[in-house]
């Protein structure tokens, strides 16, 4: 479904990505590992159209779409949530869902029908499926850190993806919020059937939930596997060993 | 949801209310008053379609003045320079104004945040100095007077009244827009404009849109500032003046409905009041400016909807802390 072809990156002089591949099969759930500074993020926003890449290709259901800009990839069926809690703060946490709703349901620029009566049961699904439906009316700005990277992976769900792309869903969380969160993508991904691509720095956290791991270093893909190929990888180990 | 239906019924009748109020007042009124009124009029439509883009849509549209002074010269100049009926005038101003505003916002749109500011000084400076220079035309300096305006609406309390219906009925388009999915849009986009992409939105494409709703309306403000005062002249379209359209969102509260409203009437009356015993009213606003920034940085309306708004929304946030 998705394809990354030797996909590079350089900020000035600095080689963010040097050379990623990776694959991801309808209905798989992969993720992406590798120590900090190892190219995930921009590996992901290369895919999602936030960065162009200097050099390779990205397909998904076998279309280019490396040049589009993010909103014509997210068109395509394609949502991310970011690693750092990105979500519309002045609004309420219905709305900062809403917004995302009513733009898949091409209505964003409806002029004189009331927000309130239109994409109000998807939205209101979307609350109850994460777990947000009491904080509804809350600013979304006040919410709890934990909760914002919860609304984060819920307005991604608003664009009723095919493939979900996870920036580190878990970062900054407590060892519980963790446990909450990995559960909500393994429900999500087991029930509703979606594609799900997400990454982390935390080894552990990957080899239980995800069904195909690859492994970055330095901006390159070192390999992508089944989780006991991956841990029995010696240059993985050596990858992460090396850092210390 | 019962609570904050019957909360937005509460506020639609009193709406009304004041609308009623001020249908009724001119008669009551000395006529220097009423001609103060129509002008917080056509100033609160014209803070209210700045602030269109500048509270609800995060744009730092500096140069809002340009496409109001573009409504008026164009009613001015139809009611002086052609023979075609009065009404066409009232409708050009507007979609003339909304046409430069889709111009200049074509090129604005492709920077963010301060440039985005930058640029349209110079570009809204531009229309400025045709406004100023073609003498032929615009009559330059010396602007153009003596605007035939309709006997209807010449009169003072004609000019009342032209302003208060007008203004009534584009603050409940403007509401409808304000509550209609694509406001919801523009407010998320003015939150976070990077993830707007991320979920499917051209975010440019609904900052051109909302550059041109709310020049048109600027136009219409020009409408009423040629029916209001019978003239026209290039400050109008000077940056300067487009700074104070500014200073009102941020005084009544620029991220409310209708703050604006409130800050206008704020900037009329000391420029009237203050500006009748000092020309330096600027520095009594100055002062409010000051104080305004440390004790009350949503607003004049922003603070009493948070003192005594929604009750609902603040309990939630209350919650939370």
């Amino acid at each position: 479904m998705l394809r990354v072809e030797g996909v590079e990156k350089s900020f000035e002089d600095f080689k963010a990505v040097g050379n990623a591949n990776l694959t991801v099969g309808k209905g798989e759930l992969v993720a992406v590992i590798g120590p900090n500074g190892a190219g995930k993020t921009t590996l992901f926003n290369l895919i999602t159209g936030q960065l162009k890449p200097d050099r390779g290709k990205v397909f998904f259901n076998n279309e280019e779409i490396s040049r589009l800009p993010p909103y014509d990839i997210c068109r395509k069926g394609i949502a991310r949530s970011f690693q750092i809690a990105n979500i519309f703060p002045r609004l309420t946490v219905f709305r900062n869902i809403q917004v995302s709703v009513l733009s898949q349901q091409r209505k964003s620029r409806r002029l004189f029908r009331p927000a309130e009566t239109l994409a109000v049961e998807e939205t209101r699904a979307i609350l109850e499926n994460v777990g947000l439906t009491d904080k509804a009316d809350a600013t979304a700005g006040s919410l709890a850190h934990g909760d914002q990277r919860t609304l984060e992976i819920a307005i991604a769900l608003g664009n009723n993806p095919e493939l979900l792309v996870l920036d580190e869903p878990t970062a900054g969380m407590s060892a519980e919020e963790t446990a909450a969160t990995l559960a909500l993508v393994r429900r999500l991904a087991d029930t509703q059937g979606l594609t799900i691509l997400f990454c982390e720095h935390d080894m552990e956290v990957v080899f239980n939930v995800a069904q195909s791991i690859m492994v970055m270093h330095q901006g390159i893909t070192i390999l992508q596997a089944e989780p006991e190929t991956v841990r029995n990888s010696r240059r993985v180990q050596e990858c992460y060993l090396g850092e210390g | 949801m019962v609570l904050k239906n019957s909360i937005n019924l509460k506020s639609s009748i009193l709406a009304a209310a004041l609308v009623l109020i001020l249908l009724v007042l001119p008669p009551f009124l000395p006529r220097f008053y009423v001609y103060i009124f129509a002008v917080i009029f056509m100033t609160a439509l014209l803070a209210m379609s700045l602030n269109m883009v500048v509270g609800h849509g995060g744009l730092f549209q500096f140069h809002h003045g340009a496409f109001y002074g573009v409504g008026a010269y164009t009613v001015a100049l139809m009611l002086t320079k052609t023979s075609l009926p009065m009404w066409t005038g009232f409708v050009a101003a507007p979609l003339m104004a909304a046409l430069v505003g889709l111009l200049i916002g074509l090129f604005c749109v492709r920077l963010t945040r301060l440039y985005f500011g930058m640029l349209q000084i110079s570009l809204g400076s531009l229309v400025w100095a045709i406004a100023f220079r073609w003498y032929s035309l615009t009559g330059g300096d010396d602007g153009i007077h003596g605007i035939p305006i309709p006997s209807l609406i010449a009169s003072s309390k004609g000019a009342y009244y032209f302003s208060l219906i007008l203004l009534t009925i584009c603050l409940i388009i403007m509401y409808l827009i304000y509550k209609s999915p694509f406001g919801a849009t523009l407010q998320a986009i003015r939150d976070n404009p990077e993830r707007c992409e991320a979920i499917g939105i051209n975010v440019r494409r609904h900052q051109l849109l909302a550059i041109v709703i709310a020049t048109f309306f600027a136009g219409i403000a020009g409408v009423l500032f040629v029916v209001v005062e019978g003239s026209v002249f290039p400050d109008l379209l000077f940056w300067v003046f487009s700074l104070e359209i500014f200073i009102m969102c941020l005084l009544g509260g620029w991220f409310t409905f209708a703050g604006p409203i409130l800050g206008a009437a704020i900037m009329v009356s000391l420029r009237t009041f203050v500006g009748a015993y000092t020309e330096y009213w600027t520095l009594i606003l100055g002062i409010i400016l000051i104080f305004l920034i440390f004790f009350l940085p949503e607003g004049v309306w922003g603070f009493f909807m948070e003192k005594f708004g929604s009750p609902q929304k603040r309990m939630a946030e209350e919650d939370h802390k």
